[in-house]
């Protein structure tokens, strides 16, 4: 059974990106424009991992995070946080609303992987 | 096409939006109307830029891009105020950004210095208080390829190590979607792990939470990994957990500095795992499966919504879809093909004696317009807006506008009004010379403006809309209007016209349209000499499109292009030649005349004819293609004048004129063969082919160079 991956980004660069590369990778991916848009299709998908950016319109990454840890059946789904922003003040953000774990962009297929290894098995 | 082909052209696409946006949060930022989520998303879209540009290494691209977002966050985050005080700086960047792209994109080199000069200059808008201010150091920004098909781990051979990891998880570690077992697994793929559980805190079961985390491992990891990689596996939990990790090199290495860690000798991680220790696994998978679950379970719903998800595969996929450009064309190729077809229904129902209100009569109605709505829809497929367009005319503005020294501010309106995608290409050009041109000759200087009574600041307004089926293109400019006078004196002075003629407004500004005209004295650097409106126009001709002027003394001008909506369909009048039907496009038809016996002149075995008191060279059409000896009689015809992209006029001669219709334009060169005089075919109504005349064919155009020189002579004799 593939792992179900969730990638919300609104970069359709990126999100083609990430598409590809888990997709490849042996993965089975749904994505999404913006946080808004990963919540509405949260339950529908059902993903074992969730991948988001933090910038976004609508909806930004953290407030998505909040709202998925808020969600009764994906309280503890693994949420990796995909951001050029290496700033540790935006992680330590993003891990206080209750992401797992983070990729630094620009990323390499073997760091994406390797990153979504450390959270679901 | 492979994924990184395709993503690649993704990111192209996607920048263009992201530029766009760019400029549009700009035009905010520059009225002072931006408000934080207009800002946010001038960020974003820098951002966004160098994202994508990082994974494909585009250097150049994201290191300007990082200085440029760094100097957006600052304004984001309140640091940088009044950024309309420095807008000019900002639009060079977004300038320089978007040049940087179409370099990316194998367009040209930019020149490194005007990189690093407006790097410069953004460094310096740099408030010293700021956290980014020593960005410098902070620009360790590795862009890393993107890669497809890299193993995910390469193996280096190296010697094993022996490592000594103490594992305790935090509580906090499980509420950010962490879990042990899966550390562990992922632990034990660097090597040969064997992982001691310690369960020796765990509460009796009643008072045990779930959430919370009673156990620790100890585990001894045998491999050749570095001890980064292996800290890395830890990453994500290094502050939720308390972790430590020794080798037996460290235990060699310690014994002469102060360690860090204790040695695992003298602080024995088995202190820790007393007797207590009731389980032992050498490291496998499987069994790890078996730790027990620090997790509450799901609840049971989960599966009836996996099922359903399964149905709904398809609702994160891509909302567009990518297509060959040529496939469309193919299918606006059948599409015409459908169009004729129907049109031949029709003639054959004209030809029966069907009533009107038969079943057959309606059928053949409904199918008509479906046929159109089909047809639109097709069209629309390939229609863009003119926004990324008019856009890109707000930078020639602003060129043009620092190169004359001008106050300029552009309007845009229509911008959603959509066009042919090759149509809207190929208007780029013409287009930046038109709204070059209205700042360069259109606008006042702010000095003879204030004389006028205006604001210093002119306008430049930039309009599109749809009108009758085509578009229309407005340049305006709220300058001083054409100065007829002038015109007409450098139209004598340059032979244009003769003294004698008394031209309207409105002829007199056509002559701007003459190759050669240029009214400017001085030559300006900007909008040159030599290529002048007549180039213009030719562009626009070409496209199928015409354009007009209009001009107010004091008030400005306009000039507006009309354009077809697409390139697969002409405007064209249907004439008889000699029994043949022919095309003529009306872009190039300047008017119909009928004749009579004392227009005619002879010069030479040349028929001209005198319109106007110029000599134009009349073409029996009937015998230059060679339908028919060449006539007698000139009189029973109609003469239809045209005028080619390049302005040189003639007459033909034509025995009737059918009517005016859109047709579909076939190529002759793909399905016969090229015919001197003719562009390319169509089917009319009936089934039968029609050639569509070319204005452009030397074999009309030759006739003007044979009289030229004639006319001249009777011109002056």
């Amino acid at each position: 059974m593939k792992k179900k991956i969730l990638a919300v980004d609104d970069s359709r660069t990126m999100r083609d990106m990430l598409y590809y590369a888990l997709s490849d990778a042996g993965f089975s991916v749904e994505v999404a424009d913006d946080g808004q848009d990963g919540l509405e299709k949260l339950h529908d998908v059902q993903p074992n991992v969730i991948i988001t950016d933090i910038n976004m319109p609508r909806l930004d990454g953290f407030g998505f995070i909040e709202q998925v840890r808020k969600d009764a059946v994906h309280r503890t789904v693994p949420i990796l946080v995909l951001t050029t922003e290496s700033a540790n003040s935006l992680k330590e953000r993003a891990r206080s609303v209750g992401a797992t774990g983070w990729i630094v962009k620009p990323f390499d297929q073997t760091k994406l992987i390797s990153a979504i290894e450390r959270v679901v098995a | 096409m492979s994924n990184r082909d395709s993503i690649r052209d993704t990111f192209f696409q996607e920048c263009e939006e992201l530029l766009e946006s760019l400029q549009e949060g700009l035009t905010a930022i520059d009225d002072d109307t931006a408000d934080s989520e207009t800002i946010n998303s001038v960020f974003r879209a820098v951002h966004s830029i160098k994202g994508g540009a990082g994974a494909f290494g585009f250097d150049d691209l994201v290191s300007f891009a990082h200085e440029f977002e760094t100097i957006l966050d600052e304004i984001r985050n309140g640091r940088l105020d009044q950024p309309s005080s420095f807008a000019d700086v900002l639009w060079k960047s977004a300038d320089l950004l978007g040049d940087l792209v179409a370099a990316a994109a194998g367009g040209v080199a930019i020149e490194t210095h005007r990189t690093s000069d407006l790097i410069s200059k953004l460094v310096s808008l740099m408030p010293e208080t700021s956290p980014n201010s020593n960005w410098e150091q902070e620009a360790e920004f590795q862009p890393l390829a993107f890669a497809f098909d890299d193993p995910l781990f390469s193996d280096t051979a190296s010697e094993e190590t022996t490592y000594k990891i103490l594992f305790q998880p935090q509580d906090s570690m499980f509420e950010n979607g962490n879990e042990t077992a899966v550390l562990l697994r992922k632990l034990a793929t660097l090597g040969e792990a064997t992982i001691i559980c310690d369960i020796s805190q765990l509460p009796t079961f009643q008072i045990l939470e779930p959430e919370k985390c009673y156990l620790s491992w100890m585990i001894e990891l045998c491999s050749s990994a570095s001890i980064e990689e292996i800290q890395d596996v830890f990453e994500f939990v290094e502050q939720d957990c308390d972790l430590k990790i020794s080798s037996t090199q460290d235990a060699l290495n310690d014994t002469s500095n102060a360690p860090e860690d204790p040695p695992p000798e003298s602080n024995p991680p088995l202190q820790l795992i007393n007797d207590n220790i009731t389980q032992q696994h050498d490291v496998d998978g499987d069994e790890l499966e078996q730790i027990p679950p620090t997790r509450a379970p799901a609840p049971a719903r989960d599966a009836s919504r996996a099922n359903r998800s399964s149905d709904s595969k398809t609702a994160g996929a891509p909302a567009t879809v990518r297509v060959d450009v040529e496939r469309i064309d193919k299918l606006i190729n059948l599409i015409g093909e459908l169009v004729v077809n129907q049109a031949m229904l029709s003639q054959c129902h004209l030809d029966s004696e069907l009533s009107a209100d038969s079943d057959f009569v309606t059928g053949l109605d409904e199918l008509k317009t479906l046929t159109r709505d089909v047809q639109d829809s097709v069209m629309a497929i390939r229609a863009q807006p003119v926004k990324s367009l008019f856009q890109r005319m707000a930078r020639i503005v602003r060129e043009a506008s620092a190169a004359t020294g001008k106050d300029v501010h552009l309007e845009i309106s229509g911008e959603l009004t959509e066009v042919d995608k090759t149509v809207l290409e190929r208007l780029a050009d013409p287009l930046t010379h038109m709204v070059r041109n209205a700042v360069d000759h259109g606008l006042e200087t702010p000095e003879q403006r204030q004389i006028s009574g205006k604001p210093t600041k002119g306008i430049i307004h930039l309009a599109a809309a749809h009108r009758s089926g085509r578009v229309v293109i407005d340049v305006s400019d709220d300058g001083a209007g054409i100065n007829r006078a002038r015109v007409l004196e450098t139209a004598i002075r340059k032979n244009l016209i003769s003294q004698n003629d008394n031209l309207s407004p409105e002829e007199t500004d056509a002559l701007l349209f003459l190759p050669g005209f240029s009214t400017v004295t001085e030559i300006s650097n900007l909008s040159g000499r030599g290529v002048g409106m007549d180039v213009v126009r030719s562009a626009i001709r070409a496209l199928g499109g015409r354009i007009s002027i209009n001009s107010e003394p004091g008030l400005g001008s306009t000039f507006s292009i009309s354009l077809p909506l697409t390139l697969a369909v002409l405007d064209g009048m249907v004439v008889e030649v000699a029994q043949q039907k022919l095309v003529i496009p009306i872009a190039a038809i300047i008017e119909t005349l009928l004749p009579n016996t004392n227009n005619f002149h002879s010069i030479g075995h040349q028929d001209v004819i005198f319109i106007r008191d110029t000599v134009i060279p009349v073409v029996d059409l009937g015998n230059i293609l060679g339908f028919r000896p060449p006539l007698e009689n000139l009189t029973k015809c109609v003469l239809i004048l045209l005028e080619s992209d390049l302005g040189v006029q003639f007459a033909v001669l034509v025995d009737a004129i059918h009517d005016q219709r859109q047709l579909v334009i076939k190529a002759l060169e793909e399905n016969y063969g090229e015919v001197a005089g003719a562009a390319a075919a169509t089917i009319l109504g009936d089934g039968r082919i029609a050639l569509i005349l070319d204005p452009n064919d030397r074999l009309f155009i030759g006739h003007r160079n044979a009289v030229t020189t004639d006319s001249r002579q009777i011109a002056n004799g």
